[in-house]
């Protein structure tokens, strides 16, 4: 694992040959740095907030959230707009630096200056508005900023075929079939390149996940394949950070749950600490999602029943 | 699409690409190229020609369309490029003036070598193009803004110094000069082959959409120049330095100038400095008829040199037609509306039958 941490460069001069790392299975020694002189480092999540808040001028944005990501697991945030979800995935992805609390990654007592030092500290974002240029071929978006290339001087050029090639093996190996890799990436749709995104995060080295909403604007069937992939990240032993408004999509994957209300944490559980309707409940504000139900029931809908997914 | 992504994913995947790709037919993939409007343009610009105009299929007319197309085609590349990072250059008209102008003048006032003059205009074209593209990163501009002012100071600089320093309007000739000659050779000579003339300004020409076409397609910074115009802000988020590209573009048309202004001078021995008025725009209809997207992110090299090449042929085509020359600016009107709707709506296809 600490291989990948200098990969973010990404294998820019000679690493044709060796592309990705096979991603280690899920094992909290595999994932602690060895250089931490640790506190508990056998057993540090990979990144973890405690009691972290952030104040724009007199606003509180945050206050007193605490969150852990380990390796293999899925940690959600839930909250409604406003609840200080995006302040939170900014202070993890370095836009932003959290104004009280402590922040540690692998153990060690952080404070990450920008998206790039992130990066480089293996947490990957992928956002809602999506890092892609649309009109650019597939493999292209896979690669950018990062291309690999062969040959010297006036000669050194790309290596296409490496990077058409590995874009659709690590693409097959999230489980994405791309009939062509030479399709211009905004003819996918929102589903893929939500997934080509967490691809390309996974192949150049990303430990930390964060996806902003991945499947907020997408319909029922694209949010299952999407979370299927986050799945899979996960299966491949990354620690993921799933921010979300919709308890059905969380408690699908999710092996822990943060809720945020107006910049405060509501609750924080494990998935054996909470049952579905309870996270709902939690989520739409108890009273709140009462009275919802009794208006609805009204509205002639008595076969509904409570905690269906429905449409995200 | 979606259907496809349900698929279970198969272990032994085999090394040779996907059987699905036949799928995508040849003419598929040539409609998906950005020069196919050029190309279909060019083709129905030659056949009328052709067809109305007697002379336009001898071999001496050829060499003659082919001239006219090269020095449009010059610019034509480097403006196409920084279109598809996503900018416009409005002051390269001007601009290819002034690298003349400052050539022979300074050749002329230091009664140096012209070679010397050669090198300070490069050196001063290529400062125009990154002072054009540091302002634009630096202020967040529009480059419309910025690159119409560089136009009208560079007008009235060419006019202004050449008159301070020549008391003229035109420099002083220089053709008694040393180096001229090799110059000339360099910059506006001609080759006969067989009964054709081949313009020097054709070769440069060629050679600048093949380095073009390199760098775009075969090179990181072909990447980078695509994203940036496509998508600056996931360009940076994923670490492409932006405004190093936009500048490098910059300088790129700086580099079209300064070949183009040094033929300009070495094909006679003076320059008028108030010419290029108005030449930026033909840069950009040729880009755009080329296939460049105005947004950026789209377009080739190949396409730029293709409507440089229609530009040529109806410039020339109507004078071998014998019909009044006012028609041409008629001419390139439709053929811009014409290529332009021909792109969108190939553009569409291509992108909707994948």
């Amino acid at each position: 694992m600490s291989e990948r941490e200098q990969q973010p460069q990404g294998p820019g001069e000679g690493a044709p040959a060796t592309p990705a790392p096979q991603p280690p299975t899920t094992g909290a020694s595999a994932t602690t740095g060895a250089g931490t002189e640790g506190v508990g480092a056998a057993d540090a999540p990979l990144v973890e907030l405690v009691d972290v808040s952030k104040y724009y001028g007199n606003i509180k944005a945050l206050e007193g959230v605490s969150l852990e990501v380990r390796a293999g697991e899925i940690s959600c945030v839930l909250g409604d707009n406003g609840a200080g979800k995006s302040t939170l995935i900014k202070i993890i992805s370095g836009l932003h630096q959290h104004d009280a609390g402590t922040f540690r990654i692998d153990g060690e007592q952080a404070r990450i200056g920008s998206p790039r030092e992130a990066l480089d500290r293996g947490i990957a974002t992928v956002y809602q508005d999506l890092a892609v240029v649309p009109l650019m071929p597939v493999w292209r978006n896979f690669f950018l900023g990062s291309e690999p290339t062969k040959g010297r001087g006036l000669l050194r050029r790309l290596d296409t075929a490496t990077m058409r090639e590995t874009t659709r093996t690590e693409l097959r190996r999230m489980g994405i079939d791309l009939r062509d890799v030479d399709q211009p990436i905004g003819t996918l749709s929102g589903g893929e390149r939500q997934c080509v995104a967490i691809a390309r995060a996974v192949y150049f080295g990303a430990k930390v996940l964060v996806l902003d909403e991945p499947t907020a604007a997408l319909g029922v069937k694209q949010s299952g394949v999407v979370l299927k992939y986050v799945a899979a990240a996960r299966d491949a032993g990354l620690g993921v950070v799933l921010i979300t408004h919709n308890p059905h999509h969380a408690y699908l994957v999710g092996d822990r749950f943060v809720l945020l209300k107006r910049g405060a944490m509501a609750g924080s559980h494990a998935k054996s600490e909470i049952t579905l309707d309870e996270l709902t409940r939690q989520m739409a504000g108890g009273s709140e999602l009462e009275e919802l139900s009794h208006e609805l029931a009204r509205a002639s809908t008595p076969t509904l029943r409570p905690g269906r997914p429905t449409a995200g | 699409m979606s259907g496809s992504l349900a698929r279970p994913t198969t272990p032994a995947d085999p090394p040779e690409p996907d059987e699905r790709l036949l799928h995508r037919s040849t003419l598929r993939s040539l409609l998906g190229r950005p020069e196919l409007g050029a190309v279909v343009g060019a083709v129905a610009v030659f056949v009328f020609f052709s067809v109305v105009a007697d002379s336009f299929l001898q071999l001496s007319s050829l060499s003659t369309v082919l001239y006219a197309s090269s020095t449009i085609g010059i610019m034509a590349v480097p403006v196409a490029l920084l279109m598809i990072g996503g900018e416009f250059d409005l002051s390269t008209g001007v601009a290819v003036t002034t690298s003349a102008l400052v050539s022979s003048m300074f050749s002329y006032q230091m009664t140096a070598n012209v070679w010397v003059g050669v090198g300070v205009s490069l050196l001063t074209s290529l400062a125009i193009g990154f002072f054009n593209g540091i302002v634009l990163v630096r202020t967040g501009l529009p480059s419309f803004i910025i690159t119409l002012a560089t136009f009208l100071m560079l007008t009235g600089m060419n006019l202004g110094f050449t008159k301070l320093i020549s008391g003229k309007v035109s420099t002083k000739a220089i053709g008694d000069m040393e180096g001229f000659e090799s110059a000339r050779k360099i910059f506006a000579s001609q080759h006969t082959i067989g009964d054709v003339n081949i313009k020097v300004t054709i070769l440069w020409w060629l050679g600048l959409v093949a380095v073009a076409t390199w760098i775009l397609l075969r090179t990181r910074a072909g990447n980078w120049i695509f994203a940036a115009g496509g998508n600056a802000h996931a360009a940076r988020a994923v670490g492409v330095p932006v405004a190093r590209t936009k500048i490098a573009l910059y300088m790129g048309t700086g580099f079209g100038a300064w070949v183009l202004g040094q033929h300009l001078l070495f094909s006679f021995d003076t320059v008028q400095s108030g010419e290029g008025v108005g030449n930026e725009l033909l840069y950009i209809i040729a880009a755009v008829i080329g296939g460049c997207l105005m947004t950026g992110g789209y377009g080739s090299a190949i396409g730029a040199a293709v409507g440089a090449l229609i530009f040529g042929m109806t410039n020339k085509g109507i004078v071998y037609a014998q019909w009044d020359a006012d028609w041409f600016k008629f001419f390139l009107g439709a053929m811009l509306l014409l290529a332009t709707l021909l792109n969108a709506w190939v553009r569409k296809r291509a992108e909707a039958s994948k």
